[in-house]
């Protein structure tokens, strides 16, 4: 399993499709352009378990600009923005 | 020798059930439903534990964490760091975990530890746990985290029973030992490795199965569509307004047949006079018009409840955050705003949630134009009395269908002042993130279901009891005194204050088409939105003198034009008509102005409503 991923390219959260399955790589605030500073948007994402290692599975898709997206991380459902998800880099 | 009282609190992520466990060790009955964010406040309550110790225990807010990133999560913090003026620290934290879901609680406890506390991980809803098959080595966790490990399911009889006696053990030995709080908010790097700490715990001693929650899958795949999903909370919408309608009306039919006869009885009984008036037209046509409704709103409080209960309102804000973000809404506010449904004060209480300063405001400020439940006597009112009780297409019941209109033109409404809001205030404005858990379905339990239900029909029949009932009395006191001279041929009421006071009134609100009647009843409407159905009770009820045993919405039909009806409606989708939410509004912006301002904006849109519906609908023949 593990070796799989190893060989997938890294890409943000916040472009994956629905049903797109992966592990965090490591977390890029700068990267997303959220309205928080880069040190909340990371201390909130870790606090909602978004750490190296999670596993994680986009499980639904909104209407509008397929925003926001439910990710399952481990065994909890969070739902984010796309833009924040930009954040979380998975492979 | 009395011990001292033992101060205990409860701190735990979101959902966690501290709330049921809180109400399942007090006896309490304080709000428990299946979505994050439900509890916005402090709540203390007693209790005893099987060795005689007596107990307060002290509900909080929940939270991922000490850091108070919302009003309510600074309550929590507050508290547990003994910040709040005047607060004991407690002597025992208990923190609650979710067991199906440990990684974030058991990152939250690590943290707690640094505060020094004395700490207990009681592990909740252990019942579902073991139905998906997760297993805990509790000896083993309570050794690797170094604090009590004990298991509860609050929400079966004597699920708390190992708590309440690991209280009693750990009392007993609890210590004076004065401890270090070393607790300061956690860097990225220390919160990395708080988390990576707890998931290796977590690795060592529970053992998780490869068997998710498939029916909350399964279920999540129809409501989260993006197209069937909104289609799926569209119909909810409707259903839930024309039942309010069509299924309570039978109920209603009976409440209001049981006031006709009581008040014949009067009639029947007392002499004619005074007394006979007060009890006819005061009480039993004012304060009974009003408890007529109480079917409705007991419908509309089952809806929603039922709907928090199964886990459907994180799902409806994920479904609806880019939607309301057009108009400058954030996705958390969808909740406070459904809530504002059933009564505007929770809702805006439930604002606290929000943690951006800009959206929590707009969201307190367009809460009152959802329809609360205080309108639907008044909407149903007048619906009944001008809209013919026909079907349309067959099968939707017309006066329904305007209903639905009138709770459709409140939430445009809200929608439109938001992005007014956003567009000439809040130009600068980057949208806050939105991230919310959306968690596992539950079966609704009957038993909250029905306190919930129970609770809010006690709080409606008090309200008619006390303010409605008060007020009442004031108006049949205006309406009937000073009494006629001799040998007056005009009905009586035209001589008394009301009637002094509505004509000084009625040059003002002429021009939307209301009469001194109607001007009468929307001032002590200022208590509460009900009121003016029963003044108008009242009103017409003296005015009409000894006939007048008729309905009052018949009385209504003959009194006045289809314009001054749909005027009227137009008037309450917006009329700040409610003393209370003011005063929530004050409380929790924390300042007069935003009060006024939002008295001033309903107002102003009340006005130019009424103006704009009257005036069109005397143009088209309807004066
Ligand atoms: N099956 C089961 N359900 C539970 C248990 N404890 C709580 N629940 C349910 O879990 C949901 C959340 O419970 P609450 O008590 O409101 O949770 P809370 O921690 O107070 O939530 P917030 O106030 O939002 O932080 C409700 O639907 C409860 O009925 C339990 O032990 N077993
Ligand atoms: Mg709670």
């Amino acid at each position: 399993m593990t070796d799989t991923h190893d060989m997938r390219r890294e890409m943000p959260l916040g472009l994956a499709q629905r049903g797109y399955t992966g592990v965090i790589r490591h977390l890029a605030a700068k990267e997303a352009g959220s309205a928080l500073s880069d040190i909340e948007l990371e201390s909130r994402l870790i606090e909602l378990g978004f750490v190296e290692g999670a596993r994680v599975e986009v499980l639904h898709e909104g209407l509008v600009g397929r925003d926001p997206i439910a990710v399952r991380v481990d065994n909890i459902t969070i739902a984010v923005r796309r833009r924040e998800a930009m954040a979380i880099i998975v492979a | 020798m009395e011990l001292p009282l033992l101060h205990l609190a409860l701190v735990g992520t979101p959902n966690s059930g501290k709330t049921s466990l809180f109400n399942a060790l007090t006896g309490s009955r304080q709000k428990v439903a299946n979505y994050p964010g439900v509890t916005v406040e402090r709540k203390e309550g007693f209790f005893v534990t099987p060795l005689g110790r007596q107990v307060s225990i002290v509900d909080l807010p929940g939270t991922y964490s000490l850091r108070g990133r919302s009003p309510d999560e600074e309550i929590t913090r507050d508290f547990v760091l003994g910040k709040a003026s005047g607060e004991i620290v407690p002597d025992l934290v208990l923190c609650v975990a979710d067991s199906t879901n440990l990684r974030l609680t058991i990152r939250l406890l690590l943290e707690l530890k640094r505060t020094g506390r004395p700490l207990v991980l009681v592990l909740n809803m252990f019942d579902i746990a073991s139905r998906r098959g997760i297993s805990v080595d509790v000896v083993r966790l309570a050794k690797e985290l170094g604090v009590p490990v004990v298991t509860s399911i609050a929400v079966r009889k004597g699920g708390t029973a190992d708590l309440l006696k690991l209280t009693d053990e750990i009392s007993a030995r609890l210590a004076s030992e004065p401890r270090e709080n070393s607790w300061r908010a956690l860097s990225v790097p220390e919160l990395r490795a708080t988390q990576r700490e707890a998931d290796r715990i977590i690795s060592d001693c529970v053992s998780l199965p490869a068997r998710p929650d498939t029916l909350t899958a399964r279920i999540d795949a129809i409501v989260l569509h993006p197209v069937g999903g909104l289609i799926v909370l569209a119909l909810i919408l409707f259903v839930m307004f024309q039942a309010v309608f069509a299924w309570a009306q039978p109920a209603m039919d009976l409440l209001k047949s049981g006031f006709d006869a009581l008040g014949a009885f009067v009639q029947a009984t007392l002499p004619d006079g005074l007394l006979q008036s007060f009890l006819q037209n005061g009480v039993i046509a004012g304060v009974g018009s009003v408890i007529v409704f109480l079917p409705q709103i007991i419908l509309i409080f089952l809806f929603i409840l039922l709907l928090e209960d199964f886990g459907y309102m994180a799902r409806a804000a994920f479904l609806m955050d880019r939607i309301m973000g057009g108009a400058g809404l954030h996705g958390r506010a969808f909740i406070p705003l459904l809530s504002s449904f059933a009564c505007a004060i929770p809702g805006i209480m439930a604002t606290r949630v929000i943690d951006n300063k800009r959206d929590r405001l707009t969201t307190i400020l367009i809460a009152p134009l959802m329809t609360c439940s205080a309108r639907i006597p008044v909407y149903t009112l007048i619906i009944s009395a001008f809209i013919p009780a026909r079907d349309v297409w067959g099968f939707i019941n017309l006066q329904g269908l305007v209903m639905f209109g009138l709770y459709a033109a409140g939430i445009t409404s809200a929608l439109v002042v938001s992005f007014l809001i956003k567009f000439f205030m809040l130009r600068d404005y980057a949208p806050a993130p939105f991230m919310l858990e959306l968690p596992d379905y539950k079966v609704p339990r009957l038993k909250s279901i029905a306190i919930g239900i129970f609770t809010r029909a006690k709080m409606f029949l008090q309200r008619a009891g006390t303010t409605i009932f008060s007020m009442m009395v004031l108006i049949w006191f205006l309406a009937s005194f000073p009494q006629p001279p001799a040998g007056a041929t005009e009905p009586a009421i035209n001589f008394s204050l009301a009637a002094i006071i509505g004509k000084a009134i009625e040059p003002l609100l002429a021009p939307v088409g209301f009469n001194w009647q109607i001007a009468v009843a929307l001032i002590p409407g200022m208590a509460a939105r009900e009121v003016a159905v029963a003044a108008l009770g009242t009103v017409y009820a003296i005015e009409g003198g000894k006939e007048a045993a008729e309905q009052i919405g018949q009385v209504l039909a003959s009194k006045w034009s289809l314009a001054t009806a749909l005027s009227m409606l137009a008037w309450y989708i917006f009329a700040p008509q409610c003393a209370s939410t003011l005063a929530v509004i004050r409380r929790e912006t924390g300042s007069w102005t935003w009060m006024a301002a939002t008295f001033g904006y309903m107002l102003v849109l009340a006005y130019a409503a009424s103006l704009l519906t009257y005036n069109v609908a005397v143009a088209l023949g309807a004066g």
